[in-house]
């Protein structure tokens, strides 16, 4: 197997593709769907926001391993932090998973994991599916966020 | 079958491995000999058709109205104004809607379409019923993938006005018996359309035989250019019909009080055609008629036979779409590997295949599936091109295991 297939799906994705972290309805807090029509990548990310904090944060549905790994890793990111926050890693992320292949990959965390994305430009909106559908639920608009 | 030569794009190689292109549903590969054709269009004989009287406006005419004629006989169509070039099977069907239909379908009238259709033989039909206050009713499909004609049947009442329904199904590989469902329909006063794109390039075609009243298809899935495509309409259908869109070529004469339209085919064929699209058309019917289509019929069921056996055998994996009558067409999805990610991997390995929904959104959801990995064949693959597919599959069930 070539060594961008490799760095693409290594062990951390694999592992949050079969075991999602937060993989769970969230009752009681803002809601958005997301949908990748090129492949029918489908998720609803749920989300608490207390004092300008996401103090929960959830998502369900079904998508190819890059996109579920992503919403997985995200979920783990960014509970905890402030809104404000999240808006700026949503942006370092966009720019990792979108540099040439070449670039240094920027520190980012377990985010990290997802650099190899930038191998596969094609990829990169099952990558962002989830952050984009983050945003969507933090800005509240009740509508479906496509990546087309 | 010695074909590959002639197909210069299957030399070349993808991320270092040979191409093993296998995505002929979405679009085939193109043959020398019709690169040749609108090269040479374009550098010898290019001018706008139907119009000058100088010698290269005769030539573009002659070889635009020749290629009419190749495909009339192509699909043995009685009369070659029965043969209308549209921009692909897309257009053709859109055209039906929105004249045929407009004209025929009236508020609590019927449209029949199956479970099994392209967006392209749902959408348009659906823009009319809703346009018209009409009822776009499903024929429902087995778990195998073959049209319920007990259901058909049923479904086919006297407010059927139009029935569309593919020849052979992109996403399942289903060959259905349009004969039989044209005499159903026709026997109930219904008109039939028939959406060839995924038939023409694997199985001889009569529209007589199957006694449709339109049948569509497109030029890039038969070895032909994009952008180019047909509609076959019966002669006194499409006499009927009103026009699609205006412009030059569809009028007999224009005054700023009335228009009187053109002949058909003429009549829907408004402004300049794709004039390259139409004569690289004609050269790969050429192309494919001279191998003979049954032979390619022959060649592709032996190796869909090959393929479906190599495939079984990976553990996890299953079919979707296991008809008896069953065009080059693997559709298949694997446990716990999302086709998109497969669809990734195999093509490290240079293998192309369609991992998504294949434009049929209804039938992923009959079928419970939000997408299948599909490998789609034409008669140039081999079965070490099945062989590196399996290879490369059994690559990525180790990659997720």
């Amino acid at each position: 197997m070539s060594a961008e297939l490799q760095e693409l799906y290594q062990e951390v994705i694999l592992d949050h593709n079969r075991r999602p972290r937060n993989f769970r309805v969230l009752e009681g807090g803002r809601t958005a769907e997301g949908f990748n029509p090129l492949c029918g990548d489908h998720l609803i990310v749920y989300l608490k926001v207390d004092g300008g904090v996401i103090v929960d944060v959830s998502f369900q549905g079904s998508g190819c391993a890059i996109s579920k790994a992503s919403a997985s890793l995200m979920t783990e990111s960014v509970k905890g932090k402030n809104v404000g926050d999240v808006a700026r890693l949503f942006e370092r992320f966009q720019q990792m998973i979108t540099a040439p292949p070449d670039a240094p990959v920027e520190q980012l965390g377990k985010l990290q994991a997802l650099a190899g994305v930038r191998q596969f430009p094609i990829r990169v909106k099952c990558a962002s599916l989830a952050w984009h559908t983050l945003r969507a639920a933090l800005d509240v608009r009740n509508e479906v966020v496509s990546t087309e | 079958m010695r074909v590959r030569e002639d197909f210069p794009i299957l030399q070349r190689r993808v991320h270092g491995k040979p191409l093993v292109y296998l995505d002929n549903a979405a679009t085939t590969q193109k043959p020398q000999t019709v690169i040749d054709r609108i090269v040479r269009y374009y550098r010898e004989e290019n001018a706008n058709i139907h119009r000058g009287v100088h010698a290269l406006s005769v030539e573009a005419t002659d070889a635009y109205d020749a290629a009419r004629e190749r495909v009339r006989r192509f699909l043995n169509a009685a009369e070659a104004r029965e043969i209308v070039f549209v921009r692909g099977a897309t257009e053709a069907i859109n055209l039906v809607a929105a004249t045929h239909g407009r004209a025929h379908i009236q508020r609590g009238d019927e449209v029949l379409i199956s479970e099994m259709e392209h967006h392209s033989n749902i959408v348009p039909w659906q823009m009319l019923c809703e346009e018209r206050g009409a009822r776009l009713r499903i024929v429902p499909i087995t778990d195998t993938g073959e049209l319920r004609l007990d259901e058909y049947e049923r479904l086919l009442g006297p407010r059927t006005r139009m029935v569309a329904i593919t020849h052979v199904s992109n996403a399942l590989g289903t060959v259905n018996p349009v004969t039989a469902i044209v005499q159903m329909a026709h026997q109930r006063g219904a008109v039939v359309l028939i959406d060839g794109a995924q038939a023409v390039a694997h199985m001889p075609v009569d529209v007589r035989a199957i006694g449709c009243d339109f049948y569509v298809f497109s030029g890039h899935k038969i070895f032909g250019p994009t952008g180019i495509g047909v509609l076959y309409g019966r002669a006194a259908l499409l006499e009927a019909m009103p026009p699609y869109q205006g412009g030059g070529d569809m009028i007999r004469s224009v005054t700023f009080e009335h228009t009187s339209y053109n002949d058909i085919p003429h009549k829907f064929e408004a402004g300049t055609p794709n004039i390259a699209g139409v004569v690289g058309l004609d050269e790969a019917i050429e192309y494919v008629t001279a191998i003979g289509l049954p032979r390619v019929a022959v060649y592709e069921r032996e190796l869909l036979a090959y393929g479906t056996d190599a495939l079984s055998d990976i553990p996890g994996l299953r079919l979707t779409g296991t008809a008896t009558q069953k065009a080059a067409i693997l559709s298949f999805v694997i446990d716990d590997i999302h086709p998109h990610d497969i669809g990734t991997i195999l093509d490290q390995d240079g293998v192309a295949i369609r991992a998504g929904h294949h434009c049929c959104q209804p039938l992923m959801a009959r079928l419970g599936v939000p997408a299948t990995a599909r490998a789609s064949l034409a008669v140039y693959n081999t079965r070490e091109e099945i062989d590196s597919l399996v290879t490369s599959l059994r690559a990525a069930r180790a990659v997720f295991a």
